[in-house]
Parts: C-alpha cells; sequence; structure tokens
C-alpha cells in the first residue's frame, strides 16, 4: 500500500492552485491486510493472489511466489540493462524511471543515497530493475500508434528485476504493473514478491474521451487524467475538443475561431497548450486523437466564421439561426482544406476523428439554396445523400494530407464511402452489437463506446456493469471480430467540468481499462472488486 | 455599454442594527433570522432581530453585490424583507461510512451558510466505523475507528465544528443511532451488542444493541451524558431507524427475555422497550430528541415535543407519513426524497426543486408541526474526493 498518493507527483510539474480542499495521502484506510492465499504450484498462471499486489489491469500470464525481497530506496535504481537499444538519451524512459521511482517511493528527501547494509528483515534485496528494449528502434523519440507493440515481460527475482519488451511503449506498461507490485508491509519496509509476468494488451485502441466545449477544462485537468489513464494502461486519448457550445481550440490560421467562439479569452487551448498535452501523453504512451465534429456540433464555429453555417430559413425569410455546416458553398470547402492542415501537422497522430454524428436536416431543408443544390444533385428530399456528399469532400481533403480517419457510426450507416481503414465508432446504445456485426462485416474497423457513457452517472456500483461488457458479443466470423481493435470511455461535458470530472470518471473507467487490457475470461466481478478497491486507493 | 446603471454617491458601510443580544449564544430551533435589508442613495442598512438574521442579511447582501465589466463594484436600490418559511433546515453528513477529514466539514458548514441552511446534523458513527473519539469510552474509537489515530474526530475537532457552526448560525445535531447500526460500537464495549447465535452457538457475529441488559443502559447513560455536555443543541438525534430483528431472535436469553415480558413474537415491543428507557436517559439529562420514523411507525412512547424524521418513501408514501405524523401531534421533518446520496443523470436538482413539504392533507395545526427537512448525504459511495461536487 502507498503512503504517498501518486497525485502529488503533478505538483512538482506546475504550479498550480491547490483546490481547498487538499487530497493527500492516509485518507484511504482500508481494510486490514488479508490473509495471503496459499502457495500456488510453481509454473502455473493465477491471478492476484495476494492482495498487497492488487494489479489493474490484471496481466495476461502471472506467476508471483510467496518469497519477498526488500528495496531500499536509497539504493533501489530503475536503469538501462545492458543490450537494450534504448540508452541514457532515451528521454521518454529517463522521464519514467524518475516518476515511478517517485510513485513507489514519494518525494520524500529521507531517501538519501546508500544508507548502510539492509537491516530488519532478512529477505534479500532488489537493487535494481533493468530495463530492456529489443526492437532496433525502440521508439523514443517517435509517437504511439495503433501498432505500437505494448507488450512486456517482468522477472522479478534478486538481484535484479528485468523488464523486457519490444518498444518503449511496452516498458511503460511494464514500469506500471512493477510499481504495482511494490508494496510496503506493516513496518514500512518496501517488499515485492518473486514474480514473473508476461503481457500484452488484448485490444490495440484503449481510449477515453474528454468533452472541453461543452465544458473547458483546464489543462491541469487533461493532465491529471492523463496520469489516471497511464495508471490504467488507456492509450487513447480521443479529444472532443469543439462543439457548438464553445470552441476554445486556438486557430493558427483562423484565430477568430477561439476568439469569437471560446467562452472567453481564458478559456482556450494555445499552441502551447496543445502541444503540452501531445507530449505528456507521448511520455505516457498515449496518442491524442482530437476530434474536429462536423457538419453538424457545429455552432460554435459559426462566430468567427462567416458564412461557414448553413442559414436556416422561415419561408422566403433567414431567421438568424444557423445549422450545420453548409455543404454547397466552395467556400466551405476552402475553408476546411485549409483548417485541416493545420490540423494534420498540429497532431501527429495518424487519425483524426472527423465526427459527423447527429446532423440535424431540418435547417437544410429550410434553405432554398440548399434545396436547389439537391435537385441540382439528383438527391431527390434524402438528405442522408447530402450528408454523405459533406462527408466524402471532408474525408478526401483529409485523406490528401496521408490521415487517416475516426468517424461517428451515422457516417457508415448513411453510407458514405469510406475508405477501407477508415474506423467506425460505435456509439448508440440501441442494438450496438447489430451495429457492430455491420460495420466489420462491411469490413471497416470498428471501436466501442455505446455502453462506456460513463457521464450517465447512477447511484451505487455501476462499474460492474461497465466492467460486464463483452465487446467481442456480437453475431460475426473471426474475421470480423479482428475489426473490432478496442474501445472508449466517454465522459461527455455536459454536467462535467474541474470541479468533478476526476470522481465522476475515475475509477469508474478503470473498468472499462481492464476489459480492454486483460483477458477475456478475466471477468469475476469478486476478484475485480478487492483489487480495484486498492488500486483507487493507489490511484489517490 | 448597454446597461450603464446611473452612478449615484459611493457606498461606503453597511450598518447592522441588531435589535436583541446574543452574540455568544448558541443557535436554536426558535431562532429568530429574519432580517431587514434597505439599499439606498448613501444608506446601507441591515437590521434584524437577532444576530442569526444578520448573518442571513449578510449572506444576502453579498449577493446583492456586482461588478461590472470594469472591476467596478456596485450594487442596485433593493429593498428586502426576508425570513425563512421553515425553522428547521439541515443537511446531513454521515462520516462513518467514510472518514470525512476536518477541512470537509468546515467547507461543507461555508457552503450551508450560503445557502442558508442551519442545521448540521452530523451522523457520526455507524456500523461501518467509530471515528468520535470519547473521554468516557475512549476504547470505542480506539478500537472503533478505521484508523484511531487519523480517523477519529478528538474533542478539540468536535468543539472547532461546533464553533465554526454557530460562527455561521448553524447548529450541530449530533446522531448517536442505536440500537441498529451500531456494529462498530462492539469492539470497544464488549457485552453491549447482541450476541447472535447459530443454533444453540453463539455464532461470532453481533447485532443491535442488546436490551436486556442492565449494563446496557448504564453504558447508554454514561455516553449520553458525555455527548450531553459536548454538543450545546437542546436536541440529540437517537437514530432508531432499521433495526434488524434476526439477531435477536437468534439469541436465547432474548427469547426468553420476550417471553418473560409478555412480548410473544412481536420484536417490534422489545425495540420499543428499550427506546423508551433511552428516551427516558435523555429526558432525565434535559435534552430533547430527533428519532427516524420508525420509532413513531412502531409506536414507541415519545414525548410531546419529540421530533419525527420522515425517511422512507414505502411502505408509507412519505407525505402519508407526514400527514401521521403531524397528526398525532408530533413535529416533522421531511428527508425523503431529498437523499442526495441518490445520484442520477441529469439535472436532477429540480426533483428536489419540486418537493412542496406541506403538499399532504391536513389541518392547519398540523402543517405548523412540519418544521422544515434535511438533504442527506449518505456516505457509502462518498469521501472527501467527491463530496462536494456531489451535494452542491
Amino acid at each position: 500500500r502507498r503512503t504517498v498518493g501518486r497525485a502529488m507527483g503533478l505538483a512538482g510539474l506546475l504550479l498550480f492552485l491547490v483546490p481547498a480542499v487538499l487530497v493527500s495521502a492516509g485518507f484511504c484506510h482500508g481494510a486490514p491486510p488479508t490473509e495471503r492465499a496459499p502457495e500456488p504450484a510453481e509454473g502455473e498462471p493465477v491471478s492476484g493472489s495476494f492482495r498487497e499486489d492488487s494489479l489493474w489491469p490484471l496481466p495476461q500470464w502471472l506467476r508471483t511466489s510467496p518469497r519477498q525481497l526488500q528495496l531500499a530506496p536509497g539504493r533501489f535504481q530503475l536503469v538501462h540493462g545492458a543490450g537494450s537499444s534504448a540508452g541514457p538519451d532515451c528521454g521518454l524512459l529517463q522521464d519514467a524511471f524518475r516518476r515511478y521511482y517517485e510513485y513507489m517511493f514519494g518525494q520524500s528527501p529521507r531517501w538519501t543515497r546508500g544508507r548502510g547494509p539492509p537491516g530488519g528483515r532478512g529477505e534479500p534485496e532488489l537493487s535494481q530493475l533493468q530495463v530492456v528494449i529489443e526492437a532496433p528502434d525502440p521508439g523514443c523519440h517517435s509517437y504511439p500508434h495503433l501498432a505500437s507493440s505494448e507488450a512486456y515481460h517482468l522477472t522479478v527475482t534478486e538481484p535484479v528485476a528485468i523488464l523486457k519488451a519490444d518498444e518503449v511503449w511496452g516498458a511503460l506498461r511494464g514500469l506500471e504493473t512493477f510499481s504495482q507490485l511494490v508494496h510496503e508491509d506493516d513496518y514500512g519496509s518496501f517488499l515485492v514478491n518473486e514474480s514473473e509476468i508476461d503481457d500484452f494488451p488484448r485490444f490495440a485502441h484503449r481510449g477515453i474521451l474528454l468533452d472541453t466545449s461543452r465544458h473547458y477544462l483546464p489543462l491541469k485537468s487533461i493532465l491529471t487524467n492523463l496520469d489516471a489513464m497511464a495508471f490504467n494502461k488507456f492509450n487513447v486519448f480521443h479529444w472532443h475538443i469543439v462543439d457548438d457550445q464553445s470552441f476554445p481550440y486556438q486557430s493558427i490560421y483562423f484565430p477568430e475561431l477561439s476568439d469569437k467562439g471560446a467562452y472567453s479569452y481564458n478559456h482556450v487551448y494555445t499552441p502551447t497548450d496543445v502541444s503540452l498535452v501531445i507530449e505528456y501523453a507521448r511520455l505516457r504512451g498515449i496518442r491524442v486523437i482530437p476530434e474536429f465534429d462536423t457538419p453538424g456540433h457545429t455552432q460554435s464555429w459559426g462566430k468567427g466564421q462567416r458564412d461557414l453555417l448553413t442559414p436556416c430559413y422561415s419561408g422566403e425569410r433567414p431567421t438568424g439561426s444557423f445549422g450545420p455546416v453548409n455543404p454547397i458553398l466552395n467556400t466551405t470547402y476552402d475553408f476546411m482544406t485549409k483548417f485541416y492542415k493545420e490540423i494534420s501537422s498540429v497532431f501527429p497522430d495518424a487519425y483524426i476523428h472527423l465526427g459527423g454524428d447527429e446532423v440535424n436536416f431540418d435547417c437544410w431543408k429550410s434553405n432554398p439554396e440548399v434545396r436547389e443544390f439537391m435537385r441540382k444533385q439528383g438527391f431527390g428530399i434524402d438528405y442522408a445523400k447530402l450528408e454523405s456528399y459533406y462527408i466524402q469532400k471532408i474525408l478526401d481533403i483529409v485523406s490528401s494530407y496521408n490521415k487517416g480517419y475516426v468517424v461517428w457510426q451515422e457516417v457508415f450507416d448513411n453510407k458514405a464511402q469510406l475508405k477501407p481503414d477508415t474506423v467506425v465508432q460505435v456509439w448508440m446504445g440501441n442494438n450496438y452489437a447489430h451495429e457492430l456485426s455491420s460495420v466489420t462485416g462491411a469490413g471497416f474497423t470498428a471501436i466501442l463506446a455505446a455502453p462506456w457513457y460513463l457521464d450517465y452517472i447512477s447511484y451505487g456500483q455501476d462499474w460492474k456493469k461497465y466492467y460486464s461488457v463483452e465487446p467481442l458479443n456480437f453475431p460475426g466470423s473471426e474475421k470480423q471480430k479482428k475489426l473490432l481493435i478496442g474501445g472508449e470511455a466517454c465522459l461527455w461535458g455536459e454536467f462535467v467540468d474541474a470541479t468533478n470530472l476526476t470522481p465522476r470518471l475515475w475509477p469508474r473507467a478503470s473498468a472499462v481499462g481492464e476489459r480492454l487490457w486483460s483477458s477475456r475470461n478475466v471477468t469475476n466481478l469478486q476478484d475485480a472488486y478487492e483489487r480495484l478497491t486498492n488500486h483507487r486507493c493507489r490511484m489517490l | 455599454a448597454e446597461n450603464e446603471p446611473p452612478w449615484g454617491t459611493p457606498c461606503t458601510q453597511l450598518l447592522v442594527f441588531v435589535a436583541t443580544p446574543g452574540c455568544d449564544g448558541f443557535p436554536s430551533l426558535d431562532s429568530k433570522e429574519n432580517y431587514k435589508l434597505s439599499v439606498s442613495e448613501g444608506s446601507l442598512l441591515l437590521s434584524a432581530d437577532a444576530i442569526w438574521g444578520a448573518l442571513r442579511g449578510l449572506e444576502t447582501f453579498s449577493q446583492l453585490v456586482g461588478r461590472d465589466e470594469n472591476g467596478t463594484y456596485y450594487i442596485n436600490k433593493t429593498e428586502i424583507v426576508d425570513f425563512p418559511r421553515f425553522p428547521h433546515r439541515g443537511l446531513l453528513l454521515d462520516t462513518s461510512r467514510h472518514y470525512l477529514p476536518l477541512r470537509a466539514i468546515l467547507e461543507t458548514l461555508d457552503v450551508m451558510a450560503y445557502n442558508k441552511f442551519n442545521v448540521f446534523h452530523w451522523h457520526i458513527v455507524d456500523d461501518p466505523s467509530f471515528p468520535y473519539e470519547s473521554f468516557t469510552f475512549p476504547e470505542l474509537s480506539k478500537q472503533g475507528a478505521f484508523n484511531p489515530m487519523t480517523h477519529v474526530y478528538t474533542a478539540s475537532d468536535v468543539q472547532t465544528v461546533i464553533e465554526y457552526a454557530r460562527l455561521r448560525g448553524i447548529r450541530v445535531i449530533a446522531e448517536f443511532d442505536t440500537p441498529g447500526h451500531t456494529l462498530s460500537w462492539g469492539p470497544g464495549a464488549p457485552g453491549l451488542l447482541t450476541p447472535c447465535y447459530l443454533g444453540k452457538e453463539p455464532s461470532g457475529t453481533y447485532g443491535p444493541i442488546n436490551p436486556i441488559l442492565n449494563s446496557t443502559y448504564k453504558f447508554v447513560t454514561d455516553l449520553f451524558q458525555e455527548v450531553s455536555t459536548v454538543f450545546p443543541d437542546f436536541f440529540l438525534h437517537l437514530g432508531g431507524d432499521e433495526v434488524d430483528f434476526t439477531c435477536w431472535k437468534s439469541n436465547p436469553k432474548i427469547r426468553a427475555f420476550m417471553k418473560e415480558m409478555g412480548f410473544g413474537e412481536d420484536y417490534k415491543k422489545l425495540e420499543s422497550f428499550y427506546i423508551q428507557r433511552l428516551l427516558d436517559i435523555i429526558s432525565s439529562l434535559g435534552k430533547g430528541y430527533i428519532v427516524w420514523q420508525e420509532v413513531f411507525d412502531n409506536k414507541v412512547e415519545v414525548r410531546p415535543d419529540t421530533i419525527v424524521h420522515v425517511w422512507k418513501e414505502n411502505p408509507t408514501p412519505y407525505m402519508e407519513e407526514m400527514a401521521n405524523v403531524t397528526k398525532a401531534g408530533y413535529r416533522a421533518l421531511l428527508s425523503a426524497p431529498w437523499y442526495l446520496n441518490r445520484i442520477s443523470y441529469g439535472q436532477d436538482w429540480m426533483a428536489a426543486y419540486k418537493v412542496e413539504p406541506l403538499k399532504f392533507k391536513g389541518s392547519p395545526e398540523q402543517k405548523d408541526r412540519v418544521i422544515g427537512g434535511e438533504a442527506c448525504m449518505w456516505g457509502e459511495y462518498v469521501d472527501v474526493t467527491n463530496l462536494t461536487p456531489r451535494l452542491w
């Protein structure tokens, strides 16, 4: 059990005002330590035998022994192992070493170097964790992507523990696991059980969606959330950055968008802010996929970009209000071409989320020029065709910048022509299994969000219902099932801001984290409850 | 700017006039909280019968002060006459299911003052933990707190809460809930709780307070003697809810007692037997009491000035219960529709807002007996990490 909450680590990074009620360690009382489970036979995979080591998410293969090793904070080191393709110039790992050291031992100035021989317990000392990256290109200076390897192999035995991974991303996952194995006994000694772990994620896309349009989220909130994601091995931050209500993204080419569309000058993300988020995420093996949702959900865009949105009509007269992006004007596509050029260069991930959900056709229908356009194009009165016409052009624009795209399911449902590597995000709750069948049946990659709308709060232990979702429970071939690459827990912002984000999202999202990382047969709620309660205290 | 106000004389002083002295006393159910606020050119006057009204008026005054886009503070010419509709406007915090550090309680008291709440119902102990440090029975928290070094309220903490509340015109009503909800009392008070039986043998588990032993009543007297001196409010909340009879039924000595007393199989009579004696003890200590509705529902004999706290939505709909309680001549407090721990998606504040406490069939005298209500934040899923955004 930790004595120092991990959340304190951020205080060292940024100087900010901690809110009136400090969350510090020690308020997580926890139950008294339970009796150890009987020794497992050698070589048999076990799950979570020892309650001191509450691993979350549960690794794919794990063998622990009751034999314990001691760690001396003054001497213990996280280092690059011999033969590793990564070395001291690997900033990502250097940063991780310091971060995980602090998570395990706290930031106490107590831990001065080498304080004499090991006292107290007779256990052998574990002096190092050596990290060995095996791929010729470790990935230290690159961005994580969908095909990145997050696998790792951890051997904890005296005198040194070895963490092997193909790429640095696996090392990050392994460091998190190792830090979860280290625990304190009643006397304050740091111990770790001899163990061997072989681990890799079940799904490659494990995301969290945050909505910074309905309520602005200060940078600190986003960064704290990235920390929490790393504790749970999430690897995608789906940044739903703008929407109807506000446009906080400060665009370089179109500064008026946030000048006029943000809640205030204080409620923006400057290019520096955005870079900070991207790098902070990268150091934790987290991809940042921005979502610029069009043609619906764009009211705030119209404030700073005149003539972008469709003017709505009542009879012959414009009403003064606006609808979705106007799909019939060339200026729309000129704007989008330039806008997505910027987005493509600002956000390094291979994918951009283009939205495409909940397009209300009423305004288009009311506009005589739009109706005229429909006639000319031969769309009849099928406005889904107009929507697809628009989406098509946006997809082509984005493709020309060599980006892949993620879209909400309506884009697929309304039969737009999608590139084969499009990712379709299934969010509608009604019979989502059927939708997954359709999407993957048509050969598209899918990610699942529908059962994981965490903004829908309810009383009691609702984490269980998120945990109990089995993403592959849909009719389909093996080939189809492979197309479901993962899922996302979504925290829409209608009722969420910095005052309640963290307790609302966590540890409920942890349930989704394990579902997406761990093996399909890890479903025991009682075992999960025991590990999750300890994990939650550790996260504080 | 569009709404540029005509600037009058800059206001330099808010004069506060209080008719009745009493700065050093504690607020009570009868405290007067009415005030008048008069803002006009060159004159800002807040007048109240008692200091409690002055506190309410200061809060209102602070809400009237605005700031324009240039940063200038201003206030509109205003006349306000204000007083509370109900004299008991409370908030319940549960510090047993999860310990709440002192600053969480103090922060809550601040926000209560912003909203003119005037009763802090401190549900301080319950089954999961006993954080109250008793000087008469120090073992209660030593054995019963989650961590007796860190998760306790010392005497000094308690006094801090009481004074912090007083300075905001908030009464602190402590609840030591018995005979149920007392598992955490057991370790520090051996022999207090009923040993449950499995057949002829004790099972090792315990149930509610043992109502048949004299030692129980000695203990209760001594504990409440302390509690009565520590908490200055006239009222104590004695709980009395959700008493599970299974354990009592399993215990042969209790069954024998039931027979001796002629209670038959009606364990409600045993519950009443305990509560009766408890109420007499509290009365002799010079305190009044609030009890959860079961005490009334189970027909315990209570003093006429008992306040019954209505919290259940079934089997009797709470409005019907309010009618029954007030019809029987008792004062009532409403909490049933205001269990704020039961979170739900969206703007659920509206459901709480729409409740009309007097919406039941009854005489005007009955309606007068509804003295107010309490929003409850039970702690099963609440600790310092989420208390504030969940409650406010």
